[in-house]
């Protein structure tokens, strides 16, 4: 067995056609469940929209803090790292700290608690049961 | 700013004073108790529009700041009740109505926690994963009272972009968990240094621009001085803090004589002196004082004390050069820049001869940074033709003319050029 990541690419839309989105999670559900039986699902983690990013990079033992999601350029997605942080500055020391930030960029971005998932797609009008919370994360 | 002009009827100045004087420590205390910045916004907001009402009613309470801040907190729960998308509701919604039940009101919280609640806010406005101009708007926001079109129209943006950067600002402050507290020891400097950034960007924004609402621009300027005086109050043991209020002061001081009556700009050495505010002046100065007796150098108090050194001298001729040169010497093993070691190429050169300063000038002239900066070549044709030599002289100001673009600026170099044959 190999793992692999799945990385999700989408625009990001306006709220109304966000909620419409929303309405896929039953499927979704379901579609998590199922890989779950068959052994397949090692994690899945929804991320807070690109302007909640922030990027760090390290030059000169400097860190350079950017507002906002990495810019395209040569860099590719080369690994993650998933931690559990009081709050954003904890997050930022930590990813400073990685060596890759001295040559790469690392963003930082917010994950969403399988909770918020759940209110996030009641508030779009999708009914979801409350156990919902056990597939989506 | 707002509420500058006091209305005439009582009760619109007791709340526009209020305002003025007790919106920002509101804000701050319930930023921290509801958890959330939007939130309480709001909530101070229906506030204050609440009291033009009731006391017009029921008269003006005898502490204005009490009631403020029992009906924002109020407010709050109202409006936490109904929104359910902010973190940790149930333990904020706890929280706030143990406080409404005890009545405490901010004339019975420890005063400390006052200082340190507008501190969390300086340090939560100015945070480096915000973008700069949010910080400025934010900043000017939560703490200077400004209203989102005050801000826009100082800053030449349309209101509902500057409308957008802020609210975006304030979401990801609250989905990235961009904490609400005063840095740690060890990030502090660094920290705090982010924030004279964005407050002395404030007052250079209002003091060096020409375009605009001068009224709102000059505006800026007073705010900034307010944030770096409150500064002052809230972090007394930092030189740098009273550095950049001594900055601010000795420039403003000038600002009257800085633009003629035709709206254009005046360098420094051909200024009307009679224009300065001498009283600024001296505040400046008396700031700058306490802020080197702090014996902790740094590049605000060695920009304060080079203004200083060329306000106090009666003309160009007799002030200190030498001086200036070293401060700028100073100023660039702390902060190296090219711009810096031009300036003290200047100095150097009008205290010690133009081949000094030529000297310290021309590998400057290589410098890629350097290459379209004006000022460079004009100081350079200044010192050449100091020097005597007129034809590079022509040649320097012939470079800084092409690299111009203001119209001002050009017709001074052609009229210097002009005076070279």
């Amino acid at each position: 067995m190999s793992q692999y990541m799945l990385l999700v690419y989408e625009e990001e839309v306006d709220a109304a056609v966000q909620a419409e989105r929303e309405k896929v999670t039953p499927t979704l559900l379901e579609l998590h469940a199922s890989l779950r039986e068959a052994g397949l699902l090692v994690g899945v983690k929804r991320l807070r929209s690109a302007e909640s990013a922030t990027s760090i990079r390290a030059r000169d033992g400097q860190a350079e803090i950017v507002d906002g999601p990495f810019a395209v350029t040569k860099e590719v997605l080369a690994g993650y790292y998933i931690l559990e942080c009081a709050d954003l500055d904890e997050a930022l020391k930590q990813a400073a700290r990685l060596p890759m930030a001295a040559w790469g960029t690392v963003e930082v971005r917010p994950v969403v608690s399988a909770d918020e998932w759940v209110e996030v797609v009641r508030q779009a009008g999708v009914d979801v049961p409350d156990d919902a919370v056990n597939d989506l994360a | 700013m707002s509420g500058g002009a006091e209305p005439a009827d009582p009760v619109s100045a007791a709340v526009a004073r209020a305002f003025r004087e007790e919106r920002a420590i509101v804000l701050a205390t319930l930023i921290r108790q509801a958890g959330d910045f939007q939130l309480a916004e709001d909530a101070v907001q229906d506030a204050f529009e609440a009291a033009v009402t009731v006391w017009r009613r029921d008269g003006v309470p005898a502490n204005p700041g009490a009631w403020i801040t029992t009906a924002a907190r109020r407010r709050a729960i109202d409006r936490l009740r109904r929104n359910r998308s902010v973190a940790d509701r149930a333990e904020r919604l706890a929280e706030l109505t143990r406080l409404d039940a005890e009545h405490e009101e901010p004339s019975m919280e420890d005063e400390s926690t006052i200082v340190d609640d507008r501190l969390r806010l300086i340090f939560t406005c100015c945070h480096p994963a915000l973008e700069m101009p949010a910080r400025v708007a934010l900043t000017l926001r939560a703490l200077g009272g400004l209203s989102t079109g005050e801000i826009a129209r100082a800053f030449l943006v349309a209101e509902p972009t500057m409308g957008k950067r802020i609210v975006r600002a304030k979401r990801k402050i609250a989905e990235a968990h961009i904490p609400y507290r005063v840095p740690a020891d060890e990030e502090l400097p660094d920290r705090l240094r982010g924030v004279l950034r964005v407050i002395y960007l404030i007052f250079n924004e209002g003091y060096a621009a020409t375009e605009g609402d001068r009224l709102v621009r000059e505006e800026l300027c007073d705010e900034a001085i307010r944030l770096g005086e409150l500064l002052c109050r809230l972090m007394p043991d930092d030189a740098e803090v009273w550095g950049l209020l001594a900055l601010m002061l000795l420039h403003d001081a000038r600002r009257a004589a800085r633009v003629d009556a035709s709206g254009r700009y005046v360098a420094l050495d051909a200024q009307d002196r009679s224009l300065w505010d001498q009283d600024r002046i001296r505040d400046g100065l008396a700031r700058l004082e306490r802020a080197v007796r702090l014996r902790r150098p740094g590049e605000y108090q060695l920009q304060a004390a080079i203004t200083a050194l060329q306000i106090q001298a009666p003309d160009a001729e007799t002030t200190d050069w030498a001086q200036i040169a070293e401060l700028y010497g100073a100023l660039g093993r702390l902060n190296p820049s090219p711009v810096v070691e031009l300036n003290r190429a200047v100095a150097v050169g009008l205290g010690s001869g133009p081949a000094a300063g030529l000297e310290l000038l021309e590998p400057l002239l290589g410098e890629p940074a350097l290459e379209r900066y004006q000022p460079l070549h004009a100081a350079h044709a200044e010192l050449l033709s100091r020097a005597g030599d007129a034809d590079g002289a022509a040649r320097a100001y012939e470079r800084a003319i092409a690299l111009t673009a203001n119209a001002v600026e050009r017709a001074e170099l052609e009229r210097r050029l002009g005076s070279l044959r």
